[in-house]
This record gives C-alpha cells, structure tokens and sequence, in this order.
C-alpha cells in the first residue's frame, strides 16, 4: 500500500500544481465553468422539447430517459473531467511538451492524463446528477441490493468507457496530425449515442453502438434492467451485467492504439 | 569503463508525402535523417555536436533518449536501452532543448523545481540542497517567485539547465542552449558549465551554431553531414582537415612590390604601398620559417604575425560545400 501512494506521489505533485493553476486564474475559471453548464443545460432542453411532443421514444417514456441521460451524461462528464484533455496532443506536440514528457521517469499517458484536470466540467456533471436523481426519484424503481450493485457497477463501468475511449482518441492522434475534429465524432458522438436508447437506431447501427463503440453499455442498458424492461432486438437487458466486458474490451483497444501511436511518433521537428 | 553513449550504425528514416500537381495521390518518399552513424562518448567528455540545419542532429538526440524509435543499428546511452529502459534512462540523463520548455508556464519557477524534485523522487533535504545550489550558482535568486512565462530569455535558459541539472545526471545533453541569448549571458552560461563539468565529472553533449560554445566547452567536435558522421576530433583538427589555409601578416622595413612569387603562399593583399603584406598558406606544406626566410630575399622584415583560421569560416565553408 505505502509503496503504491509512493509509486503515484510524483502523479499527485504535479495535479495539485494544476490545480492551484486553475485557482490562479479565477475569472477565466468562472467563465468555464458557466460555459460548460449552457452545454449542459442544451442538450438537457433538447430533450425537453422532444419529450413536450411526444410521449415515448424507443419504448422509453420521459422519466426513463431522464435516467439514461443523466447516466450517460455522468460518466461522460466524469471521463472528460479526467482524461479529456488528452485531445489536446496535437497542441504538446507542436509545442515540445510531448517531447518533455518523454524525458521525465514517469509513464507518458500517466504525465498527460495529469498535465491538466477539468474542473470546468464539473457544471455538467451537476446537470447530469440532477437529472439523474429526479429520473431515479420519479420511476417504480424495485430498490434492492442487485439494483444499487447494478448502479454502482454503471456508474463505474461508464467512467472507464468513456475514458477508454478518450485514450482512442489520443491514440489516433499521433497518425492523423490534425485530427481532432475525427477523434471529436467519436468522443462526443460516442457520448450522444449513449443518451439516447440504442432501439432508435436501425440494426447495423445497434450492433455498433454495442459492439464496436460499446455506448449502450453506459446507459440504456442497465435502465432497461433497472426498471425492469425487456431490450430490442440483439439487445437483452441482462446485458447490462456485461458492461465490464465492454470496458476491457475498450481498454484493449486503447492500449493498443496508445502503444501503436507512442512507437510512430516522428517528433515535433526543431 | 563503459562509454556514455555508444552508438552504431544508427540510422532514422522519415516518411514524407508530398502533393505533387496533376496526381491525385501523394508520393511517398523516404528522408534519411541519420544514416548509419557510429561514435561513442566516454564519460567525461564534453562533445560538440555540429552540423548546418537539417544535419540530423535532434533526430540523434532523440534516439539517444528514447523519444524517437530508431529505424536500424545500435544505440545504448548510460549502458542503457533508450526505448526500452526510457525511464531508468532518464534519471541519469538531463536534457535541454533550447527552443522548448520543460517548465510550467503558469507557475512560479520554484514551484517548477519542487514538482521535477518530487517528478524524481528526490528526497525532499537532498532536494533542497540541490535546489538552493543551482539558484545560488546560476544567479536565480531575484526571479525565483515570478511566473515562467514573465520570465527574459536569457533567466528561463537558466531555469532549463537548473531544471534538467535538478536530479544530478551522469550525462547532460543541450540543444542549442546559447540560441538568442547575448554576449553576457553566453559567458555566464558556459562558466558554470565548465565549472559544473569539472566539479562533478558530467558528460556533456552539444549541439550548436556558436562556434564560442564548442571553443570554450568543447574537448572533442563530432561533425555531421545529410545523417553522416563527417568528422570526429579536436577543432583544430577539423580545420585542417578542410585544407584552412593560415595567413601571415609581414610588416616590412619599406615599401616593397606586391610578393606574389613566395613559393607554397598565396598574396592576398597589400597596404601602405607595400609596407604591411598578407600571404596565406598551407601549414601542412610548408612552414612559416622557410616562407620568412624566401621573403627576407626580397624585403626586410621587420614584425610578423600569423593568424589561425577562423573557425566561423571553416564551419560556413564546410557547410557551403555539403549544400
């Protein structure tokens, strides 16, 4: 135990500085902070207005999907609020950081997943719990121990999905210099797709929302088996209990990518 | 005693595409940026490593420390494999890239040093001391609390070279760490790493433009050319080998006709009707006893001087001549 906090002491030297810098600046810090709850506050009155006009949508009525929005939209705010800057490689690349990071004793995704922490995000994520605890509140939910296991595990599983993802992301930067807007279609795609119910989707799109970016794992899933509702098609709610599948899946993919992309990296020129 | 750096038959190739009018595709090409280079550095050195733009020197040092996957060949650096082993590797090693920074821009430079302190895991007395030695000794006491981005180029160059020095390295490698800094600020910066070489046995390796640095901290000139080693020796070595030619300047008794016929010397010009003269030669054919000697024939002579090459020459007419 006391050589793993000493293992992670150079990791937890270097967020605190990060955050003290956040600190430093406390009006740009305010401005972020209320950018990121409009973002919210968007997609939450979309929905709204979706629902103002129609009762029920992939089977799911309003309540049921203030669930699987406020989900989703957790463990994307939280995934962001931690590794979602490693977007932002192309720019340490230009300016030599990368090359920086090579040359300290630590790993190298570990030196960018702390280079910067998100608190910005956090408006979002009080959006997300909001509308959360009200879905949870408002539905005939059973409450037993299978339920809070199955919630705790969503919770859990989504966070590591979604950050899974971003290291993709991270990954497929070293090949495509600029590639932040392709990247960005399956980051923030990846995150719509989880708000919405996977049975919307026609049957190719399905079994790529399950399959391949596994986004119905974060949300609808564990809905359907929380509230008791069978699946669509090629999706049975038991499902849900496999979400830790998905995630090492993912994460295998991303450490391959991640691996891949560190030995093709050609420098940053100079 | 196992050499710092061993390096063999190393190479790197970079694919470039390139758009060419009329061709929907892009060709692809292969640059060769290292191409099969071999040397190696014995702890305690100090190496200037020069070349024009382009040469393939950052592309070395980025094998040297892991960054860059080497495409061929050998490279061990502190006995180590440098991909490989990148992070034992780089507790042994400093690192100065003079156009980049590895400090936060956003923080006090003290807070800099604490966080690579904590980064190395030094313990927190020995860290201290350290700390206070390289402020002490690079004059950085006045500007310790100012954020790095307010910082003159001339105070972060010795924050970088304290930074990378913070965790005592075996080997310390600079990028070009003079680049835009003035005539001063040069001079400091070489005396303490002359001093810091001689104090604590570092290796070092260089990379620059300033002929000043490789004088003054250079025991040994590796030169490289389009990815090859073209050179390895002392400086003076490296102008000879390029046929520089000496000059001799003769002051003479009166004025006197142009000596255009001293056998083995060039005349480069005349002042004073005659009265001060300037031959070239080559020292390797002839010396400058037997030049006076075929002078004093013609004219008295009454005070010589004799000049060496001018290494910024050398260099220029070396890189001119590989363009």
């Amino acid at each position: 135990m006391a050589s793993a906090v000493q293992a992670f002491a150079p990791y937890r030297v270097i967020l605190a500085s990060r955050l003290r810098a956040q600190a430093a600046y406390r009006g740009s810090f305010v401005a972020d902070l209320f950018g990121s709850l409009c973002v919210a506050a968007t997609e939450f009155a979309e929905l709204w207005a979706l629902f103002h006009n129609i009762d029920s949508l992939g089977g799911l009525d309003w309540h049921a999907m203030l669930m699987v929005f406020g989900i989703g939209e957790f463990a994307f705010s939280v995934a962001d609020l931690l590794v979602g800057h490693l977007d932002t490689i192309p720019t340490y690349i230009r300016a030599g950081t990368l090359e920086a990071f090579y040359l300290r004793p630590l790993s190298l995704l570990g030196q960018l997943i702390t280079s910067e922490i998100g608190l910005r995000r956090l408006t979002r994520m009080g959006v997300a719990v909001a509308a959360a605890t009200y879905g949870f509140a408002a539905n005939d939910i059973d409450w037993g121990p299978d339920v809070v296991a199955m919630l705790l595990l969503t919770l859990v599983m989504g966070v590591a999905l979604f950050s899974g993802v971003f290291v993709w992301a991270a990954g497929a930067q070293f090949f495509l210099v600029n590639g932040s807007e392709f990247t960005n279609a399956i980051t923030y795609g990846g995150s719509y797709a989880s708000k919405q119910p996977s049975s919307i989707f026609p049957n190719p799109l399905r079994v790529f929302f399950t399959f391949v970016v596994p986004v119905a794992f974060v949300a609808y899933l564990p809905t359907l088996w929380i509230l008791g509702l069978p699946g669509p098609e090629f999706l049975p709610s038991w499902l849900a209990w496999f979400s830790p599948v998905a995630v090492a899946v993912v994460w295998s993919v991303a450490w391959l990518l991640w691996r891949v992309g560190t030995r093709h990296y050609q420098g940053g020129g100079g | 005693m196992t050499a710092i750096i061993d390096v063999r038959e190393l190479s790197r190739h970079f694919t470039v595409r390139r758009k060419e009018p009329g061709r929907l595709v892009r060709r692809r090409s292969e640059v060769v940026a290292v191409d099969a280079m071999t040397f190696s550095v014995q702890p305690g050195e100090s190496v200037g490593y020069i070349g024009a733009n382009g040469a393939g020197k950052s592309t070395t040092i980025k094998m040297l420390t892991g960054i860059l996957v080497p495409t061929s060949g050998h490279v061990r650096t502190c006995g180590m494999e440098p991909l490989k082993q990148r992070k034992r590797l780089a507790r042994r090693v400093g690192v100065v890239f003079g156009q980049r920074t590895q400090l936060w821009w956003d923080l006090p430079v003290s807070e800099s040093f604490q966080i690579l302190a904590a980064i190395h895991r030094l313990e927190t007395p020995a860290a201290t001391r350290r700390i206070d030695e390289l402020v002490d000794k690079l004059e950085m006491g006045s500007y310790l609390d100012s954020p790095v981005r307010q910082l003159s180029l001339g105070q972060r160059m010795r924050a970088e070279i304290a930074a990378s020095l913070l965790h005592s390295p075996d080997l310390l490698i600079l990028d070009e760490p003079t680049i835009g800094l003035d005539v001063l600020s040069k001079q400091r910066l070489r005396e303490f790493l002359r001093a810091e070489r001689r104090e604590k046995g570092i290796t070092l390796l260089l990379t620059t433009h300033d002929v000043g640095d490789v004088e003054r901290l250079c025991d040994r000139v590796l030169l490289v050319d389009h990815g090859k080693l073209a050179f390895d020796g002392t400086l003076t070595g490296l102008a000879a080998t390029v046929g520089a030619r000496r000059e001799l300047v003769l002051d003479l008794a009166e004025p006197s006709a142009d000596l255009t016929a001293i056998p083995g010397s060039t005349h480069l010009g005349s002042e004073g009707d005659g009265m001060r003269q300037r031959l070239s030669f080559d020292a390797a054919q002839t010396t400058v006893v037997a030049l006076l000697g075929e002078v004093s024939r013609h004219a008295e002579v009454l005070d010589v001087t004799v000049a060496e090459p001018d290494i910024e020459d050398v260099l220029s007419r070396i890189y001119a001549a590989t363009r």
